[in-house]
This record gives structure tokens, sequence and C-alpha cells, in this order.
């Protein structure tokens, strides 16, 4: 199976928008959504089989049973989250608890557990002929860096045999984006051409080099600064990051998104761009090998 | 409750967040902090920040950001492996008997060092990440950037805002990072008042219902900002009425304020009209803030 991600660094770029499109066009049998905390490519899916959930446990979390706390602090002060709350018998702070255990191993009165936490959901909608994998962090859970590993896990699981991938990532370049990262094949770097973008593609590009995959640039809304656009593709030259295509800024699009479908659904300038972005991407994801 | 909601004289902590990426948390932040005179700008979109290339700011004073990560004194190691048994993020594994450490899973909590029997495992600073504080005009621009590597940016987002506590400033305006994980709840810990800014898609409607959660369950009071308006039917707008968010503005969309945010241009100080725009929406906020914050100051 050959994985393919889209990142961008800055949010709103575009990723589930090309996304979307990649998978509307392509004979993609395995597609997953590894915005955790934000996942929207659900949206522009047609889902048509009843969807497979399941509780994701992140990390367990602390629990202080009162009768025996003494309240003698130590948890408080070797515990490096802030998440034990003082008072007559302590108490964690379930949103700032990282589950490390070190509470538990410290106290003297044997007063405190790690239990289980629900920290999101899993769903998997898998079709005869397409497997879609997303999840959704539960709100104040910390753990999405974890939850997107087993959202790629899932979707391998239940489609061993595909040939291609496609992945929406997450913006940004922490924990769940270094997450989404590991494995995969190939990166298509959605930017956009404004000095706030290519400031973000600059460290999106550092970050995913560490992982040795292969990169590709598009460049969305490219019509709307002509003079950044030029400045993404002179970064590109001497990243020596091919450019696989540009796609220009279209109300279309926004109305093909708010119809719940893809840009290449409807025959618009940005969806063709889009056609072009894909062979384009295709042809270095399956060309070289 | 968490963290602390009291307002001193005239002071408000308005933090900025959206759920989704781009629908201009930075453009709305960037400008109110331009035209509200004297005001701090905090950003703590530390994986990617934009608002220092808006302001530009002078006069930088530049610290940087540490957590603890485990050393190893494998004279005294005898490879018992109660650190690798204890580590719940599977941050050490035994290798040729000894702990090897992979650093960027390490949650620095330091229970390796807590649980060696021989006393083998010492702490040693690691850099992940600077803060960098300056000025541009009235305004104190304060930026936090976590390494590029690096998983987490929450212990520079807790350095921001203790910074923050010591400023005497009119406003503090706290440029949040999209999504609404961890690290958008350390972000607006310390808000007295969240201004969600929604952009009229679909998606965007859908990530805005994700950050109202986040702060009806952190009881912050909170205000929508409506960001490229076209006309017509606005999605956001309707998900706004439907849930009683208060709407304290709209943001049209323009293409010259498009062009001047795409060259990091402050549109506020750049025209007179977007002048007018913003702080006309920021005496909105102020009168939002003012009112939450006397009417119900345990929010």
């Amino acid at each position: 199976m050959k994985q393919l991600l889209i990142l961008s660094g800055k949010g709103g770029t575009g990723k589930t928008t090309i996304a979307g499109a990649f998978i509307a066009l392509s004979a993609a049998r395995a597609f997953a959504d590894c915005d955790v905390d934000a996942p929207n490519l659900h949206l522009v899916m047609r889902r048509t089989v009843e969807p497979k959930r399941s509780d994701y446990y992140g990390l367990p979390q602390a629990e202080i049973d009162p009768l025996r706390c003494r309240a003698c602090a130590l948890c408080q002060k070797q515990c490096r989250f802030g998440a034990i709350l003082p008072g007559p018998a302590y108490r964690v702070d379930p949103f700032a608890c990282e589950g490390c255990g070190v509470c538990e191993l410290v106290c003297p009165a044997g007063a405190i557990s790690l239990k289980p936490a629900v920290a999101g959901e899993l769903t998997l909608y898998a079709g005869p002929e397409r497997v879609f994998s997303t999840a959704r962090l539960k709100m104040g859970s910390g753990t999405s860096g974890m939850l997107v590993t087993e959202v790629k896990k899932q979707m391998k699981a239940a489609a061993p045999d595909t040939d291609l991938a496609v992945i929406d990532g997450s913006p940004g370049i922490g924990c769940p984006v270094i997450a989404s990262l590991a494995g995969v094949d190939m990166v298509l770097l959605v930017a956009e051409p404004s000095v706030s973008g290519i400031s973000d593609m600059e460290r999106i590009v550092k970050t995913a080099r560490n992982f040795q995959t292969r990169i590709a640039v598009c460049i969305n809304k490219y019509d709307t600064s002509p003079s950044n656009t030029e400045k993404i593709e002179a970064f590109c030259r001497r990243e020596e990051l091919p450019v696989v295509g540009k796609v220009p800024f279209d109300p279309a699009a926004v109305k093909a998104v708010n119809d719940g479908r893809t840009i290449v659904d409807v025959d618009c300038a940005s969806g063709r761009a889009a056609k072009k972005v894909y062979r384009g991407t295709m042809q270095i994801l399956f060309g070289q090998n | 409750m968490r963290g602390s909601t009291a307002v001193g004289a005239g002071n408000g902590k308005v933090a900025v967040l959206s759920g989704k990426g781009g629908t201009g948390k930075t453009l709305l932040s960037v400008n109110l902090a331009a035209v509200a005179g004297g005001a701090l700008y905090l950003d703590c979109d530390v994986e990617e920040p934009n608002g220092h290339l808006f302001f530009r700011p002078t006069d930088v004073r530049e610290e940087e950001i540490s957590v603890k990560i485990p050393t190893l004194d494998a004279s005294k190691c005898t490879g018992c492996r109660k650190c690798v048994d204890f580590c719940k993020f599977n941050a050490l594994a035994l290798i040729r008997n000894k702990p090897f450490l992979f650093e960027e899973v390490c949650h620095s909590c330091g229970g390796c060092a807590l649980v060696c029997p021989e006393k083998a495992l010492g702490e040693k600073d690691k850099v992940t990440g600077r803060v960098q504080r300056g000025v541009s005009g009235d305004v104190a621009v304060h930026t936090g950037t976590l390494n590029t590597g690096e998983a987490s940016g929450i212990p520079i987002i807790r350095n921001l805002l203790a910074g923050a506590a010591a400023e005497e400033k009119s406003f503090t305006f706290i440029d949040c990072p999209p999504g609404s994980a961890c690290i958008v709840m350390e972000s607006i810990k310390d808000a007295d008042y969240c201004l969600l800014v929604a952009e009229p898609t679909l998606f965007g409607v859908h990530n805005l219902n994700m950050v109202y959660e986040l702060v009806r369950i952190f009881h912050k009071p909170y205000g929508a900002v409506l960001n490229k308006c076209i006309g017509g039917e606005n999605p956001a707008e309707a998900f706004c009425l439907e849930h009683g968010i208060p709407i304290l503005g709209r943001i049209p969309f323009d293409s010259a304020l498009g062009s001047l945010s795409a060259d990091a241009k402050i549109a506020a100080r750049e025209d007179a009209g977007f002048h007018a725009l913003f702080s006309s929406l920021l005496e909105n906020v102020r009168e939002e803030v003012r009112r939450e914050t006397a009417s119900d100051p345990q929010r």
C-alpha cells in the first residue's frame, strides 16, 4: 500500500478540499482523516455504509481515593503537569493529567491508581469498495498523536490489499502531524500564497524531511497573490521540491463543499486544476518505482 | 474551575480561536491589538506562529524554552529495567542492557529518575523552542515558536501566559492554534473571554461547533466574529443564531483586505476604513467583556 499524506503547516489552505478531490478521482480504496481534533473529510465523503464506532482509550488517568488520601501533597509536588488539585482530599484535574503514573508511584498511602479513560471515538466506514477511517478526539483529551496512529492502523487493517491510501492530515507541525508522517510514502503540501503561508510551509518541509519521505507541493488559490506564488515556486526550486500544480481561487469550490461535494464532482476551474495536481502526484508516487 | 478569570482595571484577556485553520484568527487578533492602544498580542500558535510577520517587532528579547529529559550515569545502571517498565509513553527501551531514550516521545514526567533504585538517572534541559518579546508601535508582541521536530508546544504556551500575567496592558489578545486539542485548552486557560472566528463554509461551521463545545466545557464567556462574509446564506451565522451565540461583528470578504493580509500587512494600520472596522469591532468586544466579567465573575 502506498500512503499519500496531505499536509500544509498553516490551517485553511485547502488540505481537505484537495484530499476530497483526490479520493473522488482515484481508485483509492482506503482513506483516512488524521485531523482528529477538527475532522472534516467525512463531510464531503459519500458514505453509503453504516459506520462502526469504537471507543478510543488514550493513556490512563490518575484517580485519588478520597478515603485514603492523607493530603500529604507529595503527589502535587511531583506532578509536572499541574494536574493535582489540593483540598481536604486531593483531586486530579482530568484535563491536565497526562497519565504518567508519577503520583501513583510516590503516594505513601496507596490512594492513587491509574484508570483507563475514553479519549475519543474511532469511526470506520468499511464498504465493499471503500474503507474510510476517521476519529474524533474527545474534547479536553491530550493524546491526539496516539489517536492518529490508531486511525491509520484501523485503515490499514480494513484494507490491506489496496495499492493507494489517501490521508488528510492536520495543520501545524506538532504531535498529531508527526504521528501522521510515520510510515507514509509521500507528502503533498498544500501551500497558500501569503507571507504566513510561506513561513508555515518552510517549517512543515523541515518537519517532514526528518521522515525521509518524498515531498511535492501544490499551490492553492495561487492567483490571489502572484508575487507570493512566485516566492513559493522559487523556494521549491531551491529546495528541489516538485510543484505538481496550481489551483485558482474559485467561488465554485466553496459552493461545492457547502453542498457536500468535492471540487471534481462539479465542472469548475479549481476542479480542473485539481485533476492536474492529482496526475502529477500519482506520477511521483507510482512512476519512480 | 481552571485558571483565573479575574480582570484588573480595564484589563481583559481575549482568546481568539476557531477550530478550523485559516479562518482569520491572526487577522482578527493582530488588527484588534493594533487599534486597542497599548495592547499585548500573544501568539500561542507556537507550531506556526505568524503574528510577528505582521507586526515585525523590534527590541526583541529572546528566551529559550526547555523541558527536562533524563540522563543516564551508565556506571551506576544495573539494567534492572524498572525505568523502562515505568514509562507510560514508551520513551525508554532497554538496549544492550541499558535504557535508551527516544527523546521525541518523552513527556518529561520525571518518573524514570524517581523509580530508579540506583540513582543512575538524572535530568538535563532540552531546548524545544523559544519565546520572543518585542514591540511594534504601541503593541507589545510576544511570540512562541516550537522547534521543528518537537511534539509539544505546551511548555512554550505556559511561558507565554506567565509572562503576560506580569504585563499591565489595556487588552491582551491571545492568538490560539487551530483545533480543539490540549494546546488550545492551554491557550484559553487564562482567558476572560473567547472570540470564535467563523467562516461561512460547511467545514468552518463544523469546527466552530467544536470550539463552541470547548469554551462551554471551560466555562468561558464567548462571542463570535463572522469572517469572509459574502452576503447571502451564511451557515456560520445560522449556527450562531440557532445556538444563541452573540455575533460581535462581521468582516466582509474583501479582496483588498485579502491582499494586505497575504502580504502580512496590518490592515488597520494601512487603511482608515479598516481601522474604523476593527475599532468598532473592538468596542463590541470591550462591551461584551465588561458585561460578562461584571455579571458573572465566577464564569
